[in-house]
Formats: C-alpha cells, structure tokens, sequence
C-alpha cells in the first residue's frame, strides 16, 4: 500500500477533502437516468397505443408483430438499442459513477475494497463487443427515417403535424448519437495512423474529423436522444390514448 | 487581508495539517502563499516548483481535495476568510510535506516500447502532413504534473500500480501508437502491460488536466478500440486466420 | 565512507536539460556509462519554457537559406565578439541535429509539402525557426527524455544537486552531490564532467527562469579552475512582466511590438524615438505617421517602404531605455513603461495573433490587452558568458571537463539571436557527450578522489544545520537579488560595479551565517543556503567582468563608455579562480579565418 500517513489515508467511502457539492452531479444523474430508463420499460410493456395515424413510437420501430409470442415485440426490438446504449463509453461512465460509484466523482473515496478489475474480467470484459451493438442500431437508422416519412402522411396526403416534428426531432438525435459513437469514430478513420498516405486514407481522414466533431458532443446527444426517444413515445402514448390532439400545422 | 493556509506537515509515517496565516497580494497565486510561507515561517517546507507558468508540471498537488497546479491557483479563487487546504497527491507515497515520490511513473515509462520509425524518404527526411500530426501533437502537450494519476480512482483507491500505467502513459501510448511515422504495434502491451481494460472511462483525469488534453475520448477509448481490434473483435479474428496472419 | 551512496562512471552529465540529455544520448551511444544528475525531476528542466523554436538552416520555408547565412547572422547578433569556430559549428550542424530529433519521434509543424516549417524571427534573415506552436522546447525535452530512459547505460539521479567538482592532479575524478530528497550525500567517482546546468538568472529579482538557474555550473567550473569568459553579457530581455508580484519578470513576447504594440511613459509619450542609436538612424522611422505607416504594410503583408519603429531595436536598446525612462520619474504605476496593443488593433486581432499572451494577462494579471496597455520593465533572461571551451569538444580549461548549452560561453558573443539557443543545446551538447566520451575512454585507471577533501566539503555543506537562529537563507538569496538589480543591471557605472563588489563581500558574510530549521530531508532551506555560494561567485564575475569591459556592446552597457571600442571588439574578458582570489584578465580573440570572413562580408 502506498506510504501515506493516517492522515492522509481517507480512503473511505466519501472520503474527500473537497468542499464543493461534488454529490450533486452523480445524484442528479442517476436519478434522471432511473426515471428515464424506468418510463422507456413502462412504455415497452404497454404494447398499445404506441400508434397513431402515420406516427409510431419509436420504442416500437421497426414495427414487427409476432402473434405467437407471449411479450410485447418491443423488448425483441429494443434489445440491440438497450445494449448499444448499455455498453456506450458515455453511458458507462456516467453509470459507473452514479450507480456503481466507482468513483462517485473525482479524488472521492469509493466502496470497494481489493476485488477491482475494471474492464479486464466478465462480465465487463463484454464492453469491447459495443462496435458489433453499433453495426446492429446503425440498421434501425433507416426504419427510423421511414417513420419520419409516415409521420408525414395523414390518409394518403402530405402534412406535417405536431407529431411529425417531435419523430423528426427524435430520429435526428438518435443519428447524431450513433454517428458520434466513439466504436463509430474508430471505424470511419480512428485506426489510421497516416492520414495523408493513400487517397482512401484522405477520404476517410474527412470522415474522421465530422465524426470527431460529432464525438465530441457525444454526452449531449446520448442525453437528448434519450429524451426524445421517450418524449417521442409519450406524445404518440398521449395522442393514441385521446388524452391530447395532435396539432395539425401543415 | 489575510487567509489561512492548512498545509500538510510530515512525512510518508506521520504528520498533520499545520495552520499558517499568509498577508495577499492582489494577483497572487498559491504557489506564492507556499513560498512566503517558506521565506517567514518554515524554511524546511518542502514543495516542488519550476517554472511558475503552467508549463513544467512540476507543483502538483491537492487544493481543498482537488488536484491542481498550485502555480495557476489564484487565491481570489477561493472565498475570502475560508482557510485552503494543501495536501501531497495521494496517489503517490509522501515524501516530505507537500511532495510525493512519483518514482513508479518513470519507471513505467521506462518499459513502454520505444518509437520506431519507418524508413525515411530517399533523401534521409521524412514527409508527413499537418493533417498527419495534429492528432498526436495534442498528446505531446502533456507536460508530466502527474494530476491526472493521482485523481484516477484505479491508482489512488485500488492501488493497481502493478497492472495498470495509468491515464498519463495511456496518452503516451497514444502518442506513440498513431505517430504517423512509427512502425511498432502496442496492443498488446497495451493490453497486458499497461492493463487498459482497468480504465473506466469514468474521465476524471480529462476534468483535471491543466493542458486540456481530452485524455479518455482522444487517447485512452481510440487506444482501447485498437485494442478491440486486435484481441476481442470475433469477426476480425476469424478473417486474421482465414487470411493466415494471426 | 559508508555515509555516502558512492557510485561510479566513465562520464558525469550534470543538469538534464537540453544539452545534458544531449550529451549524455551522445556519450552513452559512445559505450560508456553514463550518469545524468539533475535537480529536479526528469523533463522539467528549464528548456521547457522555449517558445519560439530551434534555429537551424533547413531551408524547407525558404529555399535562399543556408548556414552561412545562420552564420553571419548569429555573428552579426552577438556584435562579433561570438567564438567563430562554434558559431560555424552550430550553423552547419544545426539542420542535421533537428532532422535527428524528428527521427527519434519529435513532431514539428509541417509545410504543405509535408516538410518541417520554419517560422521569422528577429536577427534571422529568413524564416529558420522550426517548431512546434508555442511549446518547441517542450517537445524537444520530451523526445530527448524518452531517447534517454530507454537507453541502457544512462542512470538518471533526479533530484540531486552536484555541490563540488573533486579533481585528482588538476583532472576531473568525481563529484560530491547530495540527494534532495533525503539529504544524503552521493560520492560520484568519474572520469569526464559535461556541465549542463544552464543559466544564472536567480541572481536577480526579476527574472525569467526557475529557481534551479543559480550559476551551478559556472562556479563549479571557476572552483575546479576554469576559465570563464564574458561573464558581462547578461541578456535582459525588455519586456517582462511587472504587476501583479505573481508574475513579476515572465516573458511578454517580442511578437506584441511586431504586431504594432508601442511603448509609452507615464505621460504616455512615445519614448522610443529619443533612443535610436545613431548607427540605426537611417533604418528606423523618425515620426509616429512613418512608424505607423510601416506596421499597417506588414499587416497588410505589403513589402513595407516605410522604416520600422523604434520600439523593434535590438533587445538591449529597448531594454535600457525603458529602464531610463523608468530611473527618470515617467514609470508606470508599478514602475514598468506602458506597452499598448489596445489601441492599435482590435481586440478580435489581438486575440487572434496574440492568444496566449491574451489569456497570460486575463488569467494571472486582470488585464484584458485588448482593452489596457500591459505593465512591462526588463528582465533577466540569458547569459551569454560561461565556461571557455574548445570549439570542437566542448572541452574546458581543465582536463576532464566539458560544458555545452547555456553554461558554455564564446558562441553567442555580446547579445544571442532568439531561436540560437535550442540549436545551440543539440548542436553542442552532442558534441560535448562525444568529447566526454572520447576523453573517458582514452584514460586509464580508476579515477581517484581525495577523501579528506570530501570529508571538508560534507562538513562545509552540513555548517547551516549547525547555526540554528541564523539568518534565514531566503533573506539572504533576496538581498543579493535586489543588489545585482540595482548595481549590476542594465546601466552599469564604474561606481555601482565597484558598490557591488563591496556589497558582496558583506554578502558572503552574510551567507556564512545563515541557519537553517528541519533536518536533512526535502528542505528547500537547507537547499536554498548552499545555492547562494554559487550564486555569489557568480555574481561577483559578472561585476568584475563588466567593470573591466569599459565600453557597451550588445548586451552590456556602461554609462561612462555609451559606445562600442574596436579594442575590446578584439578581446574577451576571461575570469579565473586564483587561491581564494578572483582574478580577470583580457584575452585576444583569434582573427576569423579568411573565408569565413568573406561570408561575414556578404562575399560569399
């Protein structure tokens, strides 16, 4: 163990001699990541009203219907974006910090003792598979895209309608998210070493750099695409149930 | 106007946080206060110190719990009338008073595989863009305080030092590894080695490095996606043996 | 002598800067052992602070350079009193020590073709400064750092400061250091020394260095015998900054005044214009509209037809004259000129071309420049003076011993060129780790040292813990500081030099006494008393050098004596150690060789 002086060593949980209100961050974090993790689950279990008109939730995309199976197709669906979610470098760090406090935030004590292995063991080891879970939702993108489409059609003839904005807003951020994804980053330039070596390599060095413009905000689009995603839900949920109207604006 | 400064007194056995009252100056920095301190009231207090400019990394240590360069720690940061605290880092074994023995990162440094560069052009120089460099010129800022060892929980709570090199040698790495010119793998080094599966990415050493060098999205996660590559991508194996250069 | 750590090597670097890493890469790669000591950690050495660049005639920006251009202009800049021999050496060598540093995976800033670019600068003829934004000396330390720990025969001795050099029959046999850290003292037998110690800039108050730069290398070589030459040439670069203390002397770049930043007193005249000299009157502008007229054309990146303003002298002029106007009642608030930018270019240009000297200003002075002019007053920056070498080996005076880099003397003559010191440091610190080398191997023999000297230096060393109650050494290092301010600054009388001289005797018996609290272990006190030895003797060379240079050049200024005498253009002045006297004589400078001469004319 290092040679520190007792008192020094506070290595307890919460040990710190920061004064700030360095708790608040990971609490709020955690807190608004369990409600919205807690209402997409509600949402996915709901198996109705997840329509209307030319809208579709976007838990629900792509739409397939399995009639012999006991659960809502929405847990089939939602498995890969929950997982590419669940091993995204951003949404690690946050949970890490919130809910495993490890550490709950900077030069602050933490809980666990000697059993520490990070990512090196199971089942975190599995975190280096993220790229195949980017490869799966990268073919959501194009069904989200068609929802946006639909959402404009309103019995056969064009319009744009409240909806419509909220399902456009939603899949924008759900592409920002999976082009700003650091596995995606990697892939489109990252592993180069010479950018200037081959034409491929230049071409892929542009891509590079907007993805890396991209990744750069990666924390707030992971953010809003949650957001959206379930606000997206909420709105279709609201609409179909005839708690609200949707508004017509074109 | 006067503060108080709680320093830390002792050494890596025992010691405590001894009060001293310091006159400000407007401007002033706490490097200063230690300084003054030094020159009225405690020759022997120990502190490293260089360059006094953000440029050397040497003064690190722990203001109010947070790691920081105490030569770019102005004290109207601070509210007035409330004492500083100024501890050692504590990721590293006290030496004396405020300096550590940071020994075990040189020697970290020591093993890591050497640049190796590719042949150069026929005229003996080598050609490379701007474009090529800027990615690692950022890595080449670090300037070794050392701050973001000490703030990274795998090396300051679990004490990892035998399998982990931490996030500084992690942006050495990066430095070395997409050098346009360099020839060498590191991956597996990486991996064994410098145990980067240890990282959690959870960025504190990113939030305290005074040359803002984006640590963990520009040097430890591209590091870490390599390394993917390399050991744990299924599909890229099976196409390594079907090509038979596994 | 079980009370020292006593290890043993074919060659001694002290100091791991530039020079030494250099040096040592250079003599390990010889296949001898190799030791570098230093005093602080590895990789915080002063050449971290170069800005600028490293000057080597690469011709990559400009295809009309050469090294005899480099060459004539480091001649021209040091006013021709450089050692020729060397001022050759680095410019030709200088391309070849750069192109090395890229090889062993330095990165500086590119071309469009993928070359290395170079940048302008003042008394460079074409753009030759290669770097890397404004962190070239970091970058350089950085690839030296990693060259040497990943060497096998280079031991590094972080954190421990050489005290005395021993010799055995007046060559070099070892050296008496102690460990920072724990206080304990390290007996280093060797048969070759490189110094690489650096500057001596902590013997003034206002300076732009670290605390390590108190003259180490310079007085360890003046004890061991050597000679030390222009000790009088102390560079003070005219803008430091003043206010707030905090940052009392860091640089405020030349690039403010090239970008159309003016100097002004008190009552905010132009002073400038009452210092041309009169060799550079008919290239320097005489009216503000001129002065005016030249910096919107290199703004505009027009060829300027116009002649430049005053405030773009030589260092030296520009220095002396703020601080005449300052002497004269027109200073500033905290005793500094104005330097104004706010009011010649807007403030999004001034963030632009100025970024770090912006946010240098806002973070640790409340000055936003591009609303207020900057405070700024001379500050200690260089010395040019050292340890007389050959040319080719670096080797002293004294066998067995070497130096390179700052603590060298001969190459920058009376004033350096920015950009000549980084190159200076690769160049000859090579050569130095190669003259090492050769040396150590061509003796036989263990290197013996005397251990009743040794005994007497520990007892010397350990004399501070013994006067418990004696004057703080930190009042001590600040009196000595603000007396080298005062009389040994940059306007210099025959009456201050000689006040100097006895103000230094006191001094020195100040020094005795002084006492230190806490034990051996990290104690900057302790640390602190025995540096003022060095910082004494070296002091007392630079006021004995300049009172026996009676006229001004390039960096030294004698009130009496305001120009230059083609006599002392002909002679260095050397000092030596004689018994316990300093002893100063002037030595002729070899007359150039022929062709060299015709480059220096142009001819060539």
């Amino acid at each position: 163990m290092v040679a520190v002086p007792d008192e020094l060593r506070r290595t307890g949980f919460a040990a710190t001699e920061r004064r700030d209100a360095w708790w608040v961050a990971p609490l709020l974090q955690g807190t608004v990541l369990a409600v919205l993790i807690t209402y997409a689950n509600w949402a996915a279990l709901q198996n109705a009203n997840y329509r209307w008109g030319g809208y579709l939730s976007p838990l629900y995309s792509p739409l397939i219907t399995i009639s012999w199976l006991p659960l809502p197709p929405s847990l089939l669906i939602l498995l890969p974006p929950v997982l590419f979610r669940a091993t995204c470098y951003y949404y690690r760090k946050a949970y890490y910090r919130s809910y495993f406090l490890d550490p709950p935030a900077c030069a602050v004590g933490e809980l666990r003792g000697n059993r520490y292995r990070g990512e090196t063991a199971f089942p975190l080891v599995l975190q280096n598979l993220h790229r195949y879970l980017f490869y799966i939702t990268f073919l959501y993108l194009p069904f989200l895209w068609s929802d946006v489409v639909h959402a404009t059609s309103f019995g056969g003839s064009f319009g744009v309608g409240i909806g419509t904005l909220v399902i456009l807003a939603n899949t924008t951020a759900l592409t920002l998210y999976s082009f700003s994804c650091h596995s995606a980053r990697h892939l489109i330039g990252g592993s180069l070493d010479c950018f200037s070596c081959s034409a491929g390599a230049r071409a892929r060095h542009a891509a590079w750099k907007g993805a890396s413009v991209l990744n750069a905000r990666h924390m707030l689009f992971a953010w809003v695409s949650f957001f959206t995603v379930c606000s997206a839900d909420l709105y279709v949920r609201l609409v179909a149930s005839g708690v609200i109207h949707d508004i017509r604006l074109l | 106007m006067e503060t108080v400064l709680k320093i830390f007194r002792g050494d890596g056995t025992a010691g405590a946080f001894r009060d001293y009252t310091v006159p400000l100056q407007p401007g002033m920095v706490v490097l200063d206060a230690v300084h003054w301190v030094q020159a009225h009231q405690a020759s022997d207090l120990a502190c490293r110190w260089n360059c006094k400019a953000g440029r050397c990394g040497s003064c690190s240590a722990e203001v109010n719990g947070k790691p920081r360069l105490m030569c770019m720690t102005r004290m109207d940061h601070f509210p007035p009338g409330e004492a500083i605290t100024l501890a050692p880092m504590k990721a590293f074994p006290v030496l004396k008073d405020l300096v550590c023995d940071v020994s075990w990162n040189y020697g970290v440094n020591r093993r890591i595989p050497a640049f190796r560069p590719r042949p150069p052009e026929p005229d003996g120089t080598w050609r490379m863009q701007q474009d090529d460099i800027d990615r690692v010129q950022e890595f080449r800022k670090c300037i070794e305080c050392f701050l973001c060892q000490d703030v990274c929980h795998v090396l300051r709570d679990h004490d990892r030092k035998d399998q982990f090199a931490g996030p500084r040698f992690l942006v050495r790495l990066a430095g070395l590894e997409m050098h346009p010119l360099d020839a060498a793998s590191r991956t597996a080094h990486l991996k064994e080695e410098a145990g980067i599966g240890f990282c959690n990415i959870t960025k504190c050493c990113t939030e305290v490095c005074p040359e803002s060098i984006h640590i963990t999205d520009n040097a430890i996660i591209p590091l870490k996606e390599r390394v993917v590559d390399d050991f744990y991508d299924p599909l890229r194996r099976l196409w390594r043996r079907l090509r038979g250069t596994s | 002598m079980d009370r020292f750590e006593t290890r043993t090597y074919d060659v001694l670097v002290i100091g791991a800067g530039g020079a030494g890493l250099r040096a040592a890469i250079e003599a390990a790669e010889q296949g001898v052992s190799v030791a570098v000591v230093c005093k602080s950690l590895l990789g915080k050495a002063h050449t971290v602070m170069a800005e600028g660049g490293v000057a080597a005639a690469l011709a990559t920006t400009d295809g009309r350079d050469s090294w005899k251009v480099h060459f004539r202009d480091t001649m021209r800049g040091g006013k021709l009193l450089n050692d020729w021999r060397m001022a050759q050496l680095l410019a030709q060598e200088a391309p070849a020590r750069v192109r090395e540093l890229e090889a062993w995976g330095a990165l500086f800033d590119r071309t469009s073709d993928g070359r290395i670019l170079q940048r302008n600068f003042g008394g460079h003829q074409y753009p030759r400064l290669a770097h890397v934004g404004d962190r070239t000396g970091l970058e350089m330390i950085r690839t030296l750092q990693d060259r040497t720990v990943q060497a096998p025969r280079i031991d590094v001795l972080m954190e421990s400061t050489v005290a005395r050099l021993l010799t055995d029959g007046g060559r070099i046999s070892g050296a008496l250091a102690y460990r920072r850290e724990s206080g304990r003292f390290l007996l280093l037998r060797t048969k070759a020394v490189v110094l690489a110690t650096g500057g001596i800039g902590r013997a003034y108050r206002i300076n732009s260095n670290s605390w390590e730069y108190t003259g180490d290398g310079h007085a360890l070589a003046y004890d061991a015998g050597a000679d030390l030459i222009g000790m009088e040439f102390v560079q003070f670069h005219p803008t430091g900054m003043v206010w707030p203390l905090s940052v009392r002397g860091i640089l405020v770049t030349e690039g403010v005044r090239g970008e159309g930043g003016v100097l002004k007193n008190s009552r905010g005249e132009r002073f400038m214009f009452r210092y041309v000299p009169e060799m550079f009157r008919g290239d320097f502008a005489d009216t503000e509209e001129e002065a005016d007229r030249w910096v919107a054309d290199v703004i505009a990146g027009r060829k300027a037809e116009a002649r430049r303003p005053p405030e773009l002298l030589t260092r030296d002029v520009v220095a002396r004259a703020i601080a005449q106007e300052v002497r004269e009642g027109r200073g500033s608030p905290h005793g500094g000129a104005f330097l104004d930018i706010a009011s010649r270019r807007k403030p999004e240009e001034i963030r632009k071309k100025l970024p770090s000297m912006y946010q240098q200003f806002l973070e640790l002075a409340d000055v936003d420049i591009t609303r207020e002019p900057m405070e700024v007053f001379p500050t200690t920056h260089y010395m040019m003076g050292g340890v007389k070498v050959d040319p080719e080996t670096q080797s002293a005076t004294v066998p067995g011993l070497f130096a390179a880099g700052e603590v060298a003397g001969g190459l920058h003559g009376a004033n350096r060129l920015g950009g000549n010191s980084l190159s200076d440091l690769l160049v000859f610190g090579r050569r130095a780790g190669l003259g090492a080398a050769t040396y150590a191997r061509a003796q036989t023999g263990e290197p013996q040292v005397d251990a009743a000297r040794v005994e007497a230096v520990t007892v010397e060393l350990l004399a501070p813990f013994e006067r418990k109650g004696g004057e703080s050494p930190y009042a001590v290092q600040e009196a000595l500081q603000d007396m080298m301010g005062t009389y040994v600054g940059i306007a210099r009388t025959a009456d201050d030099l000689q006040g100097a001289l006895a103000e230094l005797e006191r001094l020195r018996g100040r020094a005795n006494r002084v006492g230190v609290d806490g034990n051996r272990q990290y104690n900057p006190g302790w640390h602190t008393a025995l540096d003022l030895r060095n910082l004494l003797t070296v002091s007392e060379a630079v006021a004995r050098a300049a009172l026996a240079r009676r006229e001004s050049r390039g960096a030294h200024t004698r009130v009496e004596y305001p120009d230059s005498d083609p006599q002392f253009g002909r002679v260095n002045v050397v000092v030596r150690r004689e018994g316990d006297a300093m002893a100063v004589r002037e030595e002729p400078i070899v007359p150039l060789a022929g062709d060299l001469k015709a480059i220096l004319e142009g001819k060539d």
